[in-house]
């Protein structure tokens, strides 16, 4: 691959695997915490498959910038500070509210499905074998996400409050998820992905009926609250010190 | 069977390799092998070294390292100098590789075996589950996530019984 298109790629792998890892952490902070059991488990296990999601698309950086892909994940993950991260704000919001997280999660995973529908016809084949293995993991995370929607929606005026609440919270954020990513023009002229842009008739498409059926209004008008994956909340700086302080710690341990 | 598409002509090294790797349990469900699951893709034997091609079932499954690991002890132990393991994404991995006999195991372990999809993983394929125990298909779904990341929780309407199922991708 060519040298530019190849920084622009590894621009681009870079946000999938951070916004992945990100949500993974705080979805893993509902371990022990979540309302009933059943969610604890299976928001560990959500985490879990975003945490390997982020590393499919870590390593496959590591292929395109002539890495080790068995060490600069953990190079990645472990010793960048938070201006170098490039994730959306969305996912390094706390993790709030049940309503909140549910919201999140299912506007990200709707998101998501969108995205990897178009990834996996890449003309960069590495990049469509990766989105065709993380699509067939997906259809369970919204499946699950979308019946808590309803469930929450239509469940009592309180959790419609709730849920509305989160809604309103959560879709500022997430209109930077169609935000044009930085240098993503060779790689659209290339074929390789599509345009953020074109991704957001088909999101709200997805997203919008659901909201609907359970009584919860999308709100209008709204623009991202950040205008680049360079900007970043105090959030994740909390977020990596916690997640990176036992390798900052001990770097000669670190074997993950 | 893309799963099951060579095991080596009898009595070659390469059958010998297989045969090994038939002893490398997933440290989750230690009923089945990573043959039975389908993760070997390919085994390539020169001289002295052996390199085995796997693929990942669930992207973030923490027992995926255990059994490369394994792999690699069990295949140095038939006098290979080298074992090198390497990690293929495509095809995707799918359960309709799980061989015939690992479903049984499965299914005999308690754990209700997933279903040929033919690539079409949709709502339907949640519904009537058989129960493992008891055999009936009045059964719910109490969890679309279990205690790993391939299984997820029902319980039988008719025995009662909870029971986890091996999740069709």
């Amino acid at each position: 691959m060519k040298t530019e298109l190849g920084s622009a790629l590894g621009a681009y792998l870079l946000a999938l695997a951070d916004d992945e890892l990100i949500l993974a952490h705080r979805n893993s902070e509902w371990c022990g915490h979540a309302p009933i059991l059943e969610e604890d488990i299976a928001f560990a296990n959500l985490a879990l498959d975003e945490m390997g999601h982020a590393l499919i698309w870590y390593r496959l950086l590591a292929d395109v910038c002539g890495e080790d892909p068995d060490r600069y994940p953990d190079q990645l993950v472990y010793t960048r500070t938070a201006p170098e991260f490039r994730n959306v704000q969305l996912v390094e919001q706390p993790k709030g509210d049940w309503a909140y997280t549910l919201v999140r999660q299912f506007v990200f995973d709707a998101f998501e499905a969108v995205r990897l529908e178009r990834l996996v016809e890449s003309s960069y084949p590495p990049l469509a074998q990766a989105a065709a293995k993380i699509q067939g993991e997906e259809f369970y995370h919204l499946r699950h996400t979308r019946a808590w929607v309803h469930r929450l929606g239509l469940g009592t005026k309180e959790s419609n409050r709730r849920m509305q609440a989160a809604v309103e919270a959560v879709w500022p954020d997430a209109r930077q998820l169609i935000a044009p990513m930085e240098a993503e023009a060779p790689l659209v002229a290339e074929g390789i992905v599509p345009p953020s842009g074109d991704l957001e008739a088909a999101w709200l498409e997805r997203v919008r009926p659901e909201f609907e059926a359970a009584e919860l209004a999308l709100p209008e008008d709204v623009h991202p609250r950040a205008d680049s994956r360079r900007d970043h909340t105090e959030s994740l700086r909390d977020l990596l010190a916690e997640l990176q302080h036992v390798a900052r710690a001990f770097p000669e341990m670190m074997a993950w | 069977m893309v799963g099951e598409s060579s095991s080596g002509a009898p009595g070659s090294v390469e059958q010998r390799v297989w045969q090994a790797l038939e002893t490398v349990m997933d440290p989750e469900i230690p009923v089945i092998s990573v043959v039975d699951l389908g993760l070997i893709r390919k085994v390539v034997v020169e001289d002295d070294r052996v390199a085995v091609t796997m693929t990942p079932t669930f992207a973030g499954c923490p027992a995926l390292h255990v059994m490369e690991r394994e792999i690699k002890a069990r295949l140095s132990g038939l006098g290979f100098a080298t074992v090198t393991v390497e990690t293929t994404l495509s095809p995707a991995w799918s359960t309709d590789w799980l061989s015939d006999s690992a479903r049984e195991k499965l299914h005999a372990y308690g754990i209700a075996p997933p279903p040929q999809h033919g690539g079409a993983v949709n709502l339907i394929l949640m519904e009537a589950v058989p129960c493992p125990q008891c055999g009936s298909d009045q059964t719910t779904e109490r969890n679309a996530f279990g205690p790993t990341a391939c299984k997820a929780i029902y319980t039988c309407d008719n025995c009662l019984e909870p029971f986890e199922r091996f999740k069709p991708v």
